[in-house]
């Protein structure tokens, strides 16, 4: 059998994989106008999840949400002067209507622990694991899509969407909470109130924090994602998880070990409403997540390089 | 799950286990304790014995050859030696021997309670240090002078003062919320008026007193030094006196006569007399500050309506009068906020540590700094659903007039209050006895007025914030019909939405004699407000609040109106103070380094992965760059040993239509998905026009396939579906030649319907399409026809013979003969994962010499047969024959046999690709993956 190699003539552009002269195969013997960098580009990723009812609904209850726990405030009994706040929701929760940012801080609180835990895991859970499952993983990966792109594109979008869904969250409750309690300063029961535009600043710099912290959901999700052909497991899996740190949390006989778990400094940006500002638990709460998260993503990444995909 | 995952999985969880065994398992103690019932010899006399419940903490490496220094530590009132347990470990594990006893009156110890009396508690103690003398393994600055420091919380920080200032063999002492003076403690009074003209701080009294006749104390509150035993008489029916002791008066308890007699009168009476005033003073560090040598840190809480702050500023002054080394340390507990948050904790006892280890310990380095520290509430915590301190520093006490200060002015008229009869409804401020909550000054900070009863005088916003840290002072006017008024005078701050909150719930309590019946008559007075730290924010305003009752103290039985004003601004005493630097800013440098190294590392991971693209395999075999597809020695074995193909070679020319001819499970899609670049091939390689094949090649773009049935998706209709399919490949669109391929698919309006409402058929129609975009030059198709009718069976024949002219190629698999042996020129025959045949369909099918006949009566077809000399006959299972005519005619063969009386039901010819097909396979079509 013939084995003889022959080196490609000069006169190629490798890096693109292109030929200088149209119409024939490149070097690399692609197609005429394929580029590997131009396979599955970011925008045609994020068209495709639009697409997708799931993406539409979640985000649209992302907007719905404020507007739901809004109308709750309004139509719950306004007495609640008996309430003694013994914690950090309470204290939070007692002063919701006090104006828009507070009831943003509100949303943010009760939305961090679990909703946006279980769309974040949606969104980057689903992902590859839903393309396996309609089997157009294997077509995607024969145009050919390199699988570090197709990894990186679709974690990209993934994350894009959940940084959506957090971000529109966030700007609903502000706009629907402005529009109806007002532009005030936020306020605390513990702390000093903070100036409007600097608790602004404070509120968006809560929502970058929450959005770090889910990174590591982010993250084992789409390791389940690319270790199982079923979406609803990868989603599952990483909800769970979630809980059971929390669980975890909870035993205070665990001591120290408590800071090891992914979910120990979700409330961290607690310290973000202190005056002055508190920031030496986010600090860790982001080195715990990041870990988490680089562990997960590069574990991903290295299995799916490796991976025969039989779906 | 494969052995090896299990062996991965199992190291994991070892590992795993191992570590969380590692951090939660029992440390040995560095200390050992020696519990015993020592009896010593106390009283004004010191000859009365009592019997003392004392432990010994002693670390392991103490012994006679390395003595260690002592700690006496001193629990609160009402608590027993079990209550500093756990701080004595603390301090025994930093080396110190810590001596700790139930005092006198408590628990087992026997005696009275003597409110730490020179002449007893005190004495007690100071044979407790004789014992400490006497032993070896203790250090000593003299024969019979340990080396020892004193600590301890309320009642116990009392005794570590009184104890310093009647013995000189004290080295250090680190009193803790306790007093100054009892009598100013229970008798306040804020425009300095002696006790005896004192406002009676009943609730308090009460509870101190109740706790102290319950003489068990209250168990369980181990580690809290600070606090005393403070819940109303442990909540259940005292119970003067122990089971099994002799019956004491049920009126005192455990408490001596004396100190008894003296709370009776104070607290029937609501004054104190001159008497019980000099006894609580005999009790109180007040009188003997100037002997005091020992370096103090005096550490008191804000929170704290029992012993405030002004309690620990007159020990300060008093002891640093006379050049003793004091510090001052104040946090966000007390008896009112319990231990404080934890960073306050960390705080105290990192400044006891310091003060220790260098003035007992004797550490070499200078001696520790005198700056004063406090702290605020910052803060939720997100972690304990408690609330945050922030520490701040000043480097020298400024004692309580602040460094600066600044005068507010209060506007309102004279205003009337009544003072209500037996001072009921009362105000209330603060709950003795409650405290320790986490929010507790959160909730207590909401003081009620009664309306009626308070005249109130507000300022106007504050254009500035102000850190309050000390006592603010106000002058009012007070005019009353009888001549005498109690009033209690408290300092709001307003917040425009939230309303008033009173900071830590303090209150000053004044108590005015001969006054006017009119204000304006009246001489103003000057108030001094409790000490307090607390920031009053810009746009709050202050609140003068002047009340006649207060649920906390005694106050005149007698209904009468009192008219109030204010006759000054308030001025309030401001420190700056430094905020602590957090000890964790390490983490910041941690994260930055975190956040650089993974930036660098995902842009490396970027620029390799480029650079190996890059420098891509250009090699291509020359001798099979033009051929479509080449499989060579293609070998797939699953990471479970399973050998889905063995070894595999065939080629695909140009304007072929080869068929992948097996039965199920022939390997035919493992060879197929290699082929894709979905799976690694075990040994041997595939060349697509010259270039190896591996995942992601490029070449795999001149490459269209349908594999393993469609992939869509089927929330898009069809022709969005082709339409992004096409877009993912990022090539031009005009390349796509989308007509063509919905041509082929023939979905005609359905291309515009969601893919999921498809049938099975419909969806294969698309894929082909999908695999056609683009007209690739080689086109794999794994069983096309599944799903398909009859005549689009036929047609889709036709495209693909039609596809492969004109130089492109056609690889069909398939498991069907027929359907091979009608679309394909060429075919490849795959068995139990090898190929077992190939060669141009028409070489192999036509018609092969063979039939099959059935005939009514075998034995003697087959002597007919015989006699017609064809060349081979056998017997195919019940009336079937398979003959192997070689030459001879099949009409002959029927005549011959009809005329030998054999009735023949069929003949069928046999073609050769069926009989290769069949003989290779040899009957056994179990799918490979049954071998």
């Amino acid at each position: 059998m013939a084995t003889e190699t022959t080196s490609h003539p000069a006169g190629t552009d490798p890096a693109t994989g292109a030929t200088a002269t149209a119409g024939g195969p490149s070097a690399q013997g692609a197609a005429q106008g394929y580029r590997a960098h131009r396979t599955l580009s970011f925008a045609t990723e994020f068209r495709r999840q639009a697409t997708r009812r799931r993406t539409q609904l979640a985000l649209g209850f992302m907007v719905l949400l404020p507007l739901i726990i809004l109308i709750a405030f309004e139509v719950g009994n306004r007495d609640r002067s008996n309430r003694r706040g013994r914690d950090g929701f309470a204290a939070l929760a007692d002063i919701a209507t006090s104006g828009g940012l507070n009831f943003t801080l509100f949303t943010l609180l009760v939305s961090a622990g679990f909703l946006l835990v279980v769309v974040v895991a949606l969104f980057c859970g689903d992902t590859v694991a839903s393309e396996a499952s309609w089997g157009s993983l294997r077509y995607l990966l024969a145009i050919p899509v390199p699988r570090a792109r197709l990894l990186g594109i679709k974690l990209l979008v993934a994350l894009a969407y959940s940084a959506l869904a957090l971000l529109l969250l966030t700007a609903t409750a502000l706009v629907a909470g402005t529009a109806r309690y007002g532009w005030h300063p936020l306020r605390t029961t513990v702390a000093e109130e903070i100036p409007a535009g600097t608790a602004l600043v404070r509120v968006l710099g809560i929502a970058g924090y929450i959005a770090v912290t889910l990174l590591v959901v982010a993250g084992l999700a789409f390791l389940l994602s690319v270790s199982t052909d079923a979406p609803l497991g990868a989603v599952g899996g990483a909800v769970l998880l979630q809980i059971l740190s929390s669980i975890l949390d909870q035993i205070t006989a665990l001591g120290s070990l408590r800071s090891f778990l992914p979910t120990h400094y979700n409330q961290a940006w607690f310290g973000l409403i202190s005056s002055p500002v508190q920031t030496d638990d986010m600090v860790k709460g982001a080195i715990v997540s990041l870990c988490y998260a680089t562990v997960f993503f590069g574990y991903a990444w290295w299995r799916f390089s490796r991976k025969d995909v039989v779906s | 799950m494969t052995r090896r995952r299990v062996v991965a999985a199992s190291v994991i969880l070892v590992l795993v286990v191992a570590l969380i065994g590692w951090a939660v398992r029992p440390k040995s103690d560095s200390w050992r304790t020696e519990s015993r019932m020592l009896t010593v010899q106390t009283g004004p006399t010191g000859t009365v014995p009592i019997s003392l419940d004392t432990t010994l903490y002693l670390p392991k490496s103490a012994s006679a050859e390395h003595p260690v220094p002592a700690v006496l530590m001193a629990h609160g009132f009402g608590g027993t030696k079990d209550s500093v347990a756990s701080d004595a470990e603390d301090l025994a594990d930093h080396g110190y021997a810590v001596m700790t006893w139930t005092a006198e009156g408590f628990g087992r110890s026997g005696g009275e309670i003597h409110l730490d009396s020179p002449d007893w508690e005190v004495k007690d103690a100071q044979r407790l240090l004789d014992r400490l003398a006497a032993r070896p393994d203790i250090v000593k600055d003299a024969p019979g002078d340990p080396r020892v420091g004193v600590v301890g919380g309320s009642y116990g920080g009392g005794l570590a003062l009184l104890l310093a200032g009647y013995d000189r063999r004290v080295d250090a002492i680190v009193p803790m919320i306790t007093w100054n003076d009892l009598a100013t403690a229970f008798l306040p009074e804020a425009t300095g008026k002696s006790p005896t003209d004192g406002v009676f701080k009943k609730q308090w009294a009460g509870l101190f007193f109740g706790s102290g006749g319950e003489s068990g104390g209250v168990p369980g509150s181990s580690g809290d030094t600070g606090a005393d035993a403070g819940t109303v008489g442990n909540g259940s029916v005292p119970s003067r006196g122990v089971p099994g002791r002799p019956a004491v008066n049920p009126q005192c308890g455990r408490f001596a006569a004396d100190i008894c007699a003296a709370y009776l009168s104070i607290a029937s009476t609501g004054h104190g007399t001159d008497e019980a005033v000099a006894l609580l003073r005999r009790s109180s560090p007040a009188s003997i500050l100037d002997r005091i040598k020992a370096p103090t840190l005096l550490v008191q809480g804000q929170a704290d309506t029992l012993f405030p702050l002004d309690q620990a500023d007159a020990n300060a002054r008093g002891i640093a009068a006379t050049g003793t080394p004091v510090q001052v340390a104040w946090f966000t507990g007390g008896h009112d906020g319990g231990l404080g948050p934890q960073s306050d904790q960390d705080r105290t006892k990192y400044l006891m540590l310091r003060w220790l280890d260098h003035y007992v310990k004797k550490q070499p380095g200078p001696a520790p700094d005198t700056s004063f520290t406090y702290s605020r509430i910052s803060g939720l915590d997100a972690n304990t659903d408690g609330v945050v301190a922030l520490g701040y520093s000043v480097p020298s006490y400024p004692g309580l007039n602040g460094q600066s200060r600044t005068t507010v002015d209060l506007a309102g008229p004279p205003q009337p209050a009544a003072n209500p009869p037996n001072g009921t409804p009362a105000a209330i401020t603060s709950l003795p006895g409650v405290g320790g909550g986490a929010l507790s000054s959160l909730v207590s900070g909401r003081a009620t007025e009664v309306p009626g009863q308070h005249a109130s005088f507000v300022s106007q916003p504050l254009s500035a914030p102000f850190d309050v840290v000390g006592s603010p002072t106000v002058q009012i006017k007070v005019a009353s019909p009888t001549g005498e008024a109690v009033v209690f005078v408290k300092l709001y701050d307003v917040d425009p939405h939230s309303g008033p909150t009173l900071p830590d719930s303090l209150v000053a309590p004044v108590h005015l004699t001969n006054l006017p019946r009119s204000v304006t008559e009246a001489t103003p007075v000057t108030v001094t407000l409790p000490a307090i730290d607390h920031r009053f924010a810009e746009g709050h305003r202050l609140m003068l609040s002047v009340a006649t009752s207060d649920q906390a103290f005694a106050t005149p039985a007698q209904p009468t109106v009192y008219t109030v004003a204010a006759a000054s601004g308030v001025t309030l005493p401001v420190v700056v103070g430094t905020p602590i630097a957090s000890p964790n800013v390490i983490w910041r440098w941690v994260l930055l380094a975190l956040v650089i190294v993974l930036a660098v590392g995902i842009a490396t991971a970027i620029l390799v992965a480029r650079r190996r693209r890059r420098r891509g395999d250009l090699a291509v075999v020359a001798g099979y760059a033009d051929t479509p597809l080449v499989v060579d020695g293609l070998r797939k074995e699953y990471a479970d040993g399973f050998v889905a193909v063995s070894r595999v070679d065939f080629r695909v020319e140009r304007g072929q239509v080869v068929g992948l001819l097996g039965p199920n499970g022939a390997g035919k899609t493992t060879s197929l998905r290699v082929l894709m670049g979905l799976t690694q091939p075990t040994a041997g390689a595939i060349y697509v026009f010259g270039h190896r094949l591996v995942p992601g090649a490029p070449v795999l773009s001149r490459l269209g396939a349908l594999v393993e049935g469609p992939g869509f998706l089927p929330h898009l209709s069809g022709i969005d579906n082709l339409r992004l399919y096409w877009r993912s490949t990022g090539r031009p669109e005009a390349d796509a030649h989308f007509e063509e391929a919905l041509d082929i698919a023939g979905l005609g309006d359905a291309v515009y319907r969601k893919v999921k409402t498809y049938s099975h058929g419909m969806r294969q129609r698309l894929a082909i399409a999908q695999a056609m975009l683009g007209l690739p030059e080689l086109l794999v198709l794994d069983e096309p026809t599944d799903g398909l009718d009859p005549p689009q069976i036929a047609e889709m024949r036709t495209v693909l013979r039609r596809y492969a002219t004109g130089g492109r190629a056609v690889l069909v698999s398939s498991h069907l003969l027929a359907e091979v042996e009608q679309t394909c020129t060429h075919v490849v025959v795959m068995h139990k994962g090898e190929k077992v045949a190939d060669g141009p369909v028409d070489d192999i099918v036509g018609d092969s010499p063979t039939v099959q006949l059935d005939v009514s009566d075998v034995d003697r077809a087959e002597a007919v047969l015989d006699g017609l000399g064809v060349r081979g006959v056998a017997w195919d299972g019940n009336d079937r024959l398979v003959v192997d005519l070689d030459g001879t005619p099949r009409a002959d063969v029927v005549a011959a046999l009809v005329k030998a009386g054999v009735g023949v039901d069929r003949v069928v010819p046999r073609r050769r690709l069926e009989d290769a097909f069949l003989s290779l396979v040899g009957g056994d079509t179990k799918a490979s993956g049954e071998r």
